[in-house]
């Protein structure tokens, strides 16, 4: 057997400052060439592990440390993070901090030149990594004129230009697009398989990445939970840890069926072999055929916008005539990749921007939640930021004395939520739309489900309530209606069960499992749709199995419209 | 959005082709020619050649953009010379008893003289700003790292860390704006604001420094040695900066660009200073003709 590449042996480390400690007691050990995922809720120790695993704690952060955590056979105590960092690169959340030089180029050698490498040996290893992840043809461009997958992906290249053994990276998706998100892991299992890099991936979406990983390491309050193949770690998470199951596992787990599927294509195999799923999907639509919404007339409106443009003076339009309009208690998803426009259509909701062509009426304020929760904040006090209603409506009337900068990233996006649609002022006005862009960047499923219902509730009580995310397990949860943009145009405007479940990218990890079949359901409704399969007069793969599904599905759709319409949303 | 932010990005003109240090080294030519020449003429011309330069660059709308940010430094130079200045002989103006600065006799002299220093100085911002934009800060502090790594990349930490700073602004007050009771205001809301400001980049800062350690940075070395072949480029700049620089001292000391404002205007316009004037703007703008081997 190799020598292990990292070992963790009884560590533990405990911020300074801190009574609690970020890691308690972790051991275990990576050998050469693995695809290990770090899994566990926010807070849970996996950024605290990536960080020791490189030297930063306790080096860079201080604080203190016992027990050794040994890289490449160096014990991280007795060197420096410069001197690791030969060995292990390290890819944080936000590509932003990671990108110290002006072009992609100097940002490419600079490592290699700090290490002492020649001319001819920089020159090489920037042009091989540039290859290798398809940045090429960034090399000449400046990093701050970089869209975030583009940042994300020179970030990556600049930490692996040295070669390193071992890459940790830090939920390196959470601002991708499902797109980028999905090119990003390919890239990581691409240089695992080729180069046989091992690679430690602390993410939240695991269904993500679950299905390139050889091993799952999942940390409860600091610890080591669980430790196994993806399969085991599935099942440790069904009786241990709810939260941290996949959509699929989820499913499979209320539909009682086992083993817990590590992936689509394994669910599937799964499904058909149990006669659950037929061998031919049933072609889905990818949207409503009209690619918009029916129209309701004389329905009130809260936001209107109707052939919007927004055209940059020296450069592209960014929107092409968006005409769109929501109502009163409508919940909408809002989805596109980088760079489609999203933010910009909800800083003309909000008027933060003014349309260069086109108009937008709103029947009262429109309340826009930004990306970064962090910017609304200017007081030392979490009282002092919103009202003690708006504090109560989400939840932190408890936290009123915290610092708002100590808070939790669920904590302060409800913060950031009561900032925007309440006011210091209790007699403010109530906001007739409320629009929220990327609320779930770096946030857990626990964390996700609370924002979700959330938004129910602010949907029921008449709100309009539109969300920009790149999350479709998200935007099924908490939105009635999707709408796809790209290049600035709405391509898709549908039902979000009929949006969300016939696409690649833009589809729940449910839907893809069931072939879109039922729409894009949630795991208790794909468990209950499996259920209804099962009891169905035959359930044989072939022709007269797909009319039993397909009457199933149908009437699972319906059902589970119906519960839609008479819960929570108010059309 | 960023397309009007006044930093360096690669552009499909002959400076931007040229390497960074003859970019550097022909900026400091005019910086040179600026300071040695008073002719208000001859700044004339240097003004028209460096804007020409800029639209050559394709910077011209940025380098507009900071002309009008200079005349605002610069103006103020010119009414403070008149005010203060008691050397010259032609009266304009009596303002009567100035208290500290005795008797307002306002000249024309003081007003010239003064205008010739604004002029200066909107050339000298004209000048840095061309080169910042045109020049690519990352290869010029290559050049510096190989003397003093740490020195460089701090400064080069600096010039990226500008955009960013301006967008992290940007989104600051972008969110600022969106609470509904507006963005606190006074000087305590002020004050907040900027410690929002302040935090925000301590804590990018934090994690800036945890990757500049990662990259090696605390066991730095010297920047290696970059052998790349004299393009066209480099060399017509090269012969330009040395042009204007000899112009600039040759009209010095020829008395082409002579002008005194005190006590009396002596600003003599002869063929001399017509021929400086004309060889200074072809000696700026000749190496923006050559357009070949340029791409983005």
């Amino acid at each position: 057997m190799r020598a292990p590449l990292l070992s963790f042996d009884r560590v533990s480390y405990r911020y300074p400052g801190r009574d609690v400690p970020a890691l308690h007691e972790v051991s275990f050990e990576v050998q050469p060439g693995e695809f290990c995922l770090l899994a566990g809720l926010s807070g849970h120790g996996k950024s605290t592990l990536l960080r020791a695993a490189c030297g930063l704690a306790p080096h860079f952060h201080g604080g203190r440390f016992a027990g050794r955590v040994t890289l490449a056979g160096l014990d991280t105590r007795e060197h420096a993070p410069a001197r690791l960092g030969a060995f292990a690169a390290v890819l944080f959340q936000d590509p932003e901090t990671q990108l110290v030089m002006n072009s992609v180029r100097a940002e490419l050698a600079l490592a290699l030149e700090s290490r002492g490498h020649v001319a001819a040996a920089v020159a090489r290893g920037v042009e091989e990594v540039a290859l290798a992840l398809g940045i090429d043809h960034l090399l000449d461009r400046c990093t701050h004129d970089l869209s975030g997958g583009e940042k994300q992906r020179v970030a990556l290249g600049a930490a692996l230009a040295g070669r390193p053994r071992m890459v940790l990276l830090d939920e390196p998706t959470s601002q991708l697009d499902p797109v980028a998100g999905d090119e990003l892991i390919g890239l990581l299992r691409r240089l695992n398989q080729e180069w046989e890099t091992t690679i430690l991936l602390a993410e939240h979406r695991l269904e993500r990445c679950l299905a390139a990983a050889d091993r799952v390491i999942a940390l409860q309050r600091g610890g080591v939970a669980c430790d196994g193949d993806p399969a085991a770690f599935l099942e440790w998470a069904a009786l241990q840890a709810p939260a941290l199951q996949t959509p699929g596992a989820k499913m499979f787990a209320l539909a009682g069926l086992r083993p817990p599927p590590v992936g689509v294509r394994q669910a599937r195999r799964a499904l058909r072999s149990h006669g659950l799923l037929p061998e031919e999907d049933q072609p889905q639509p990818a949207a409503s055929p009209a690619g918009r919404a029916p129209r309701r007339r004389k329905a009130p409106v809260a936001l209107s916008m109707r052939g919007v443009w927004h055209e940059l003076r020296d450069g592209p339009a960014i929107l092409r005539g968006v005409t769109l309009s929501v109502q009163p208690g409508e919940s909408v998803a809002l989805m596109g990749r980088n760079g489609a426009g999203k933010s910009t259509l909800l800083r003309h909701a909000a008027g933060l921007l003014e349309p260069t062509r086109g108009r937008i009426e709103r029947a009262g304020r429109v309340a826009l939640l930004l990306q970064n929760p962090g910017d609304y904040f200017i007081h030392e006090r979490v009282a002092d930021e919103a009202s003690a209603e708006a504090l109560e409506a989400v939840g932190l009337a408890e936290m009123a004395e915290r610092n708002p900068r100590d808070l939790s990233g669920g904590e302060r996006q409800r913060l950031a939520l009561a900032i925007v649609t309440g006011t210091r002022r209790a007699s403010a006005e109530r906001p007739a739309v409320l629009a929220l862009d990327e609320p779930t960047r770096g946030m857990d499923r626990e964390a996700k489900a609370e924002l979700g219902g959330e938004l129910r509730r602010r949907a029921a009580e008449g709100q309009a309530v539109i969300v920009a995310t790149h999350d479709p397990e998200f935007a099924a949860a908490c939105a009635r209606r999707a709408i796809l943009l790209a290049d600035g145009r709405v391509i898709a405007d549908g039902d979000a069960r009929e949006l969300l479940a016939g696409g690649w990218y833009f589809a729940t990890e449910t839907s893809r499992i069931l072939g879109g079949a039922g729409g894009a359901l949630q795991p208790e409704q794909g468990a209950e749709l499996l259920g209804a399969r099962a009891l169905a007069p035959s359930s044989s793969p072939g022709h007269s199995g797909r009319s039993a599904a397909a009457a199933a599905d149908g009437a699972l759709r319906s059902r589970s419209s119906e519960q839609a319409t008479a819960g929570w949303v108010v059309r | 959005m960023t397309g009007l932010l006044p930093f360096y990005r690669r552009g499909a003109s002959p400076l931007h082709a040229t390497r960074a240090c003859v970019g550097a080294l022909w900026a400091s030519a005019l910086t040179a020619a600026t300071l040695l020449l008073y002719q208000p003429l001859v700044l004339l011309a240097l003004l028209l050649a460096i804007l020409g330069a800029a639209a050559g660059a394709g910077v011209g709308r940025l380098v507009a953009r900071s002309l009008r940010t200079a005349l605002i430094v610069a103006l103020p130079i010119v009414v403070v010379n008149v005010l203060v200045s008691r050397q010259g002989l032609t009266v304009f103006a009596r303002v009567g008893d100035m208290g500290p600065f005795g008797q307002g006799h306002l000249t024309v002299e003081a007003a010239v003289y003064g205008a010739v220093i604004a002029l200066k100085l909107t050339l000298l911002i004209l000048i840095s700003t061309l080169a910042g934009l045109a020049v690519d800060p990352d290869e010029l502090l290559r050049v510096w790292r190989r003397l003093s790594f740490r020195s460089a990349l701090t400064a080069s930490l600096a010039t990226r860390m500008l955009p960013v700073l301006a967008a992290d602004t940007r989104r600051l007050s972008e969110a600022q704006r969106t609470r509904p009771d507006g963005a606190p205001s006074g000087a305590r809301g002020r004050v907040a604001l900027l410690g929002a400001v302040v935090g925000g980049s301590l804590d990018r800062a934090m994690d800036v420094a945890a990757t500049l350690e990662l990259r090696g940075f605390a066991t730095a070395r010297r920047a290696p040695r970059l052998w790349r072949p004299w393009s066209r480029h480099d060399i017509a700049f090269a012969a330009s900066a040395a042009a204007i620089l000899g112009l600039a001292v040759l009209g010095r000391l020829a008395g082409a660009a002579s002008f005194s404002a005190y006590p009396a205007l002596h600003m003599p316009v002869g063929a001399g200073t017509l021929a400086l004037c004309a060889a200074l703007i072809g000696a700026v703008l000749l190496p923006f003709g050559d357009r070949r081997g340029i791409d983005l």
